[in-house]
């Protein structure tokens, strides 16, 4: 029996909606099988909250009197890009802080977020328009006239897991890697992870409206690095980094408990970003594909003591072995450790289901698909001669 | 029978005393050496696994402080601002005596100082910069 966004809008808005977090669906479908469990759910919620360095925040800051046209701006210090209109600024998560290696653009929107001060400092060269060439004070999310977060890449679609072949330890954005294979990281939460939940991105595209940050957001537009050609398992789901997202929400809105700056000892800074996605139950093959379990989903573990573009893969590992604490590698157990947070995942999975419950959420068809033919270039110049 | 960590540390004055032995010898102790910095001349530190009978670890304490060497229970070495966690993981992937350990049923990371050998790993590994260890010396919320 099939069922349309629409129909399923009319039941949360009734308060008749039947959801379930993507671990719950798993339950379900274990007990009263795929075609029940099609029929009786309306909505599976699935999570993410895990380090995402494609992630930033565009700001307006109002005009000041005289009027400025900011041509550099920075914000505790950090540095933001102002190529666009007068007072408009883009603050990247990773950007750090002038002489720091410890704080950057991500704690700058913690910051924002959590309505703490921040010092804004602005220079121009000074127009017959907007004539002032300084600027420097506080600003908090109180006084700036607008700000939402624009991340261009989110959600990734599965990733691999890493390790570490050298006699040293890597400090890497998959955390600390220790010598001789001494322990495997990996990034995704799994079963609970939205683009796992719909592998082919059925129902989820441009205008999709989702969890962001501890309010609601939207998909605005495939990811940078969309990939939906990367190698699929029998079910459907990609084996390494495949599909991603680019994500909008208001800054104002969102909570720091949803939004976190991350320090990655010599690599640098990057924001944990709390994303939720209901994915509509619109017939069986959702249901089977909403029901993916840890075992069923697959990932590359590489070795990143390998410096080059394409790093060899070890083995490909399921997410049940990667979760149960260690994995098997040249004959040994060697421990394993996520980075996102599946406790916080679980916590996104189970408010966006709240929210539909109450009927204070509606999903939202998408306006236009993401592309399914996209494929990832590498950087090859053209040398200079 | 108990057992415990502690970290012992040396003044110029006191480093050169044959303190593991005595608490051999005099108070029947067990004594596991996890990491140990004694420079010559100047302070030194040993972290070491104790265990024995109860009365005689007291006393070996009392001696210890009669010999004015500082020792430090581990569990008051390490802080983890624990409300502030996010339970990412990332601190369980390098902490091998299991102090930091990911709960795989709530998947919260949940700290058991008593296990800690003080090695610092975690709080270069920790992406939220909550963990703090003073080894030797430095009291627990000093780096």
């Amino acid at each position: 029996m099939a069922k349309t966004f629409a129909e399923i809008n009319e039941k949360i808005k009734k308060g008749e909606a039947v959801v379930l977090t993507a671990e719950e669906v798993v339950r379900m479908a274990d007990e009263q099988g795929l075609k029940a469990t099609a029929e009786k759910v309306d909505v599976v919620t699935t999570a993410t909250f895990g380090p995402m360095c494609s992630s930033g925040a565009f700001v307006n800051f109002g005009h000041s009197d005289p009027p400025i046209k900011m041509a550099k701006v920075w914000l505790n210090q950090v540095p933001a890009y102002t190529g666009i209109a007068a007072v408009d600024a883009y603050i990247g998560a990773t950007e750090l802080a002038e002489g720091r290696e410890d704080y950057g653009g991500a704690h700058v929107i913690e910051e924002l977020v959590a309505g703490k001060s921040v010092r804004l400092k602005a220079l121009a060269q000074g127009t017959d328009c907007y004539p002032r060439k300084e600027l420097e004070g506080y600003v908090s999310k109180e006084t700036i006239n607008e700000a939402f977060l624009f991340n261009p890449r989110n959600a990734y679609q599965n990733y691999v897991a890493a390790t570490n072949s050298t006699n040293r330890i890597l400090y890497t954005y998959m955390g600390m890697l220790l010598p001789k294979f001494g322990n495997v990281t990996y990034s995704t939460s799994g079963q609970l992870s939205p683009l796992l939940n719909d592998p082919y991105l059925r129902t989820i595209g441009v205008g999709t409206r989702i969890f962001l940050g501890g309010t609601q957001g939207y998909v605005a537009w495939h990811g940078t690095q969309h990939n939906p050609q990367k190698a699929r398992g029998e079910n459907g789901v990609p084996v390494g980094g495949a599909g991603t997202l680019s994500l909008i929400g208001d800054l104002k809105a969102m909570t720091t408990e949803y939004l976190k700056a991350a320090v990655f000892k010599n690599y640098g800074v990057s924001m944990f970003v709390g994303v939720g996605i209901p994915i509509p139950m619109l017939d069986e093959d959702m249901a089977r594909f909403v029901t993916v379990r840890d075992r069923e989903i697959k990932t590359t573990l590489l070795d990143y003591g390998v410096p080059g573009r394409s790093r060899p893969t070890l083995k490909v590992v399921d997410y049940e072995e990667l979760k149960s604490g260690f994995v098997e590698l040249n004959g040994r157990k060697v421990r394993t450790a996520p980075l996102s947070s599946i406790f916080k995942a679980r916590q996104i999975a189970a408010t966006l289901k709240e929210w539909i419950e109450r009927g204070e959420f509606l999903l939202q068809e998408p306006a236009a698909p993401l592309p399914a033919d996209a494929t990832v270039k590498p950087l090859d110049v053209k040398e200079l001669d | 029978m108990v057992k415990e960590r502690f970290t012992f540390v040396f003044s110029p004055d006191t480093y050169a005393k044959p303190i593991t032995y005595h608490l051999v010898k005099d108070y029947d102790l067990r004594i596991n050496i996890l990491r140990a910095e004694i420079t010559p001349g100047e302070e030194g530190h040993l972290l070491a696994e104790i265990e024995g009978e109860e009365d005689n670890l007291r006393r070996a304490l009392e001696f210890l402080a009669a010999e004015k060497i500082e020792v430090i229970p581990t569990t008051r070495q390490v802080t983890v601002r624990q409300e502030e966690c996010v339970h990412c993981g990332a601190c369980t992937a390098v902490c091998f005596s299991g102090a930091m350990a990911m709960n795989r049923e709530e998947w919260k990371m949940e700290f058991r100082p008593e296990k800690c050998i003080v090695c610092g790993l975690c709080i270069e590994a920790c992406p939220l910069r909550i963990i703090s260890v003073g080894f030797g010396g430095g009291k627990a919320g000093e780096a």
